[in-house]
C-alpha cells in the first residue's frame, strides 16, 4: 500500500477523531441530567423521562418494600425480575417533590437485583421502571409513610 | 477515612456487594434548626460500580436517596480476588473512590 505523509495525517486525524468520540460517549454516560431530578410532578417526570412509551405492567419485577415505613426518611427497597436483557432501572415516588429517586444502568454482567434506601415525602406508590430491549416494563407498591422523610 | 464501606460475600449463583456511603444528601429545601437558615443543598448525583474495572452500573440520583446511602448489586460470576470499585461524586464537586477485594 502506498503510504503518503498526507494518507498519514487523514488517518491519524480519523483515528483521534474516533479517540474523542469514545471519550465524549463515555462522559455523557456518567453526565447527570439535570432536568431528570427537577421539582415536578410524577406526571411531568414520566413525561420527562420515557417521552412516547408505553409502560407495561409486569408481573416479573418483584419488589421487596414494607407496607408501612415508620419513618419516610429511610425506606427500604430491594428489586429483581426475570425479564431477560434488563439495561436501566429506574425508582419512582408518586408524591415526591422530585419523583425520580435514582436510575441505574445493568451491566449483563449483574443479576437483575438492586437493593436501595429512600426518602418518601408522604404515603404513595412507589413505581420501578425496567428499560430492556427498548421495551419499558413497570410495577408499583403503595407504601404507607408514619412520618415524612424529605424534611429529615 | 474513606467514606465509602463495602461488603462482598460469594454465593454459589452470584456475588453480594453491599455498600454504604456516609453523604448528609441534603435537599436543599430544610432548614437549620439552631439559625433558621436553609440547608445548601448537597448530594450524591452519580455513582459508579466497577468489577476487575469494567463498568457495571452507573447510576444517577437525586437528594430522595437517604442520607448515608446504601446499595447492593448482584455480580453474576466473580472469584476470589476480584477488585470491585465505588465512586461517588456530588453536586458540589466533591468525590470519593474505595476499591475492595473480594475474599
Amino acid at each position: 500500500m502506498l503510504t503518503t505523509r498526507r494518507r498519514f495525517v487523514k488517518k491519524m486525524l480519523a483515528l483521534s477523531g474516533y479517540a474523542l468520540g469514545l471519550g465524549f460517549s463515555k462522559i455523557s454516560l456518567a453526565n447527570w441530567i439535570a432536568d431528570n431530578f427537577s421539582r415536578q410532578t410524577f406526571s411531568q417526570s414520566i413525561t420527562q423521562l420515557f417521552p412516547n412509551q408505553e409502560l407495561q405492567k409486569s408481573d416479573r419485577i418483584s419488589l421487596k418494600l414494607p407496607r408501612t415505613a415508620e419513618n419516610g426518611s429511610v425506606v427500604p427497597i430491594t428489586i429483581s425480575s426475570t425479564i431477560p436483557d434488563v439495561d436501566t432501572i429506574y425508582i419512582l415516588s408518586e408524591k415526591n417533590p422530585v419523583p425520580l429517586i435514582a436510575q441505574f444502568s445493568i451491566d449483563p454482567d449483574l443479576e437483575t437485583y438492586l437493593g436501595a434506601r429512600f426518602k418518601m415525602q408522604e404515603t404513595c406508590d412507589v413505581i420501578v421502571v425496567l428499560k430492556a430491549k427498548d421495551q419499558y416494563y413497570q410495577t408499583r407498591q403503595k407504601v404507607k409513610v408514619t412520618l415524612g422523610g424529605c424534611g429529615g | 477515612m474513606s467514606t465509602i464501606k463495602i461488603r462482598s460475600k460469594r454465593f454459589a449463583a452470584y456475588t453480594l456487594v453491599r455498600t454504604l456511603i456516609a453523604h448528609p444528601m441534603e435537599t436543599g429545601h430544610n432548614k437549620n434548626d439552631a439559625t433558621g437558615e436553609l440547608i445548601p443543598a448537597h448530594f450524591i448525583q452519580t455513582l459508579t460500580f466497577k468489577h476487575n474495572g469494567k463498568v457495571l452500573s452507573q447510576c444517577q440520583m437525586g437528594y430522595g436517596v437517604s442520607k448515608n446511602p446504601f446499595f447492593s448489586f448482584k455480580i453474576k460470576s466473580a472469584k476470589a480476588g476480584d477488585k470491585v470499585s465505588i465512586s461517588w461524586q456530588d453536586n458540589l464537586a466533591y468525590s470519593d473512590t474505595l476499591e475492595h477485594i473480594i475474599p
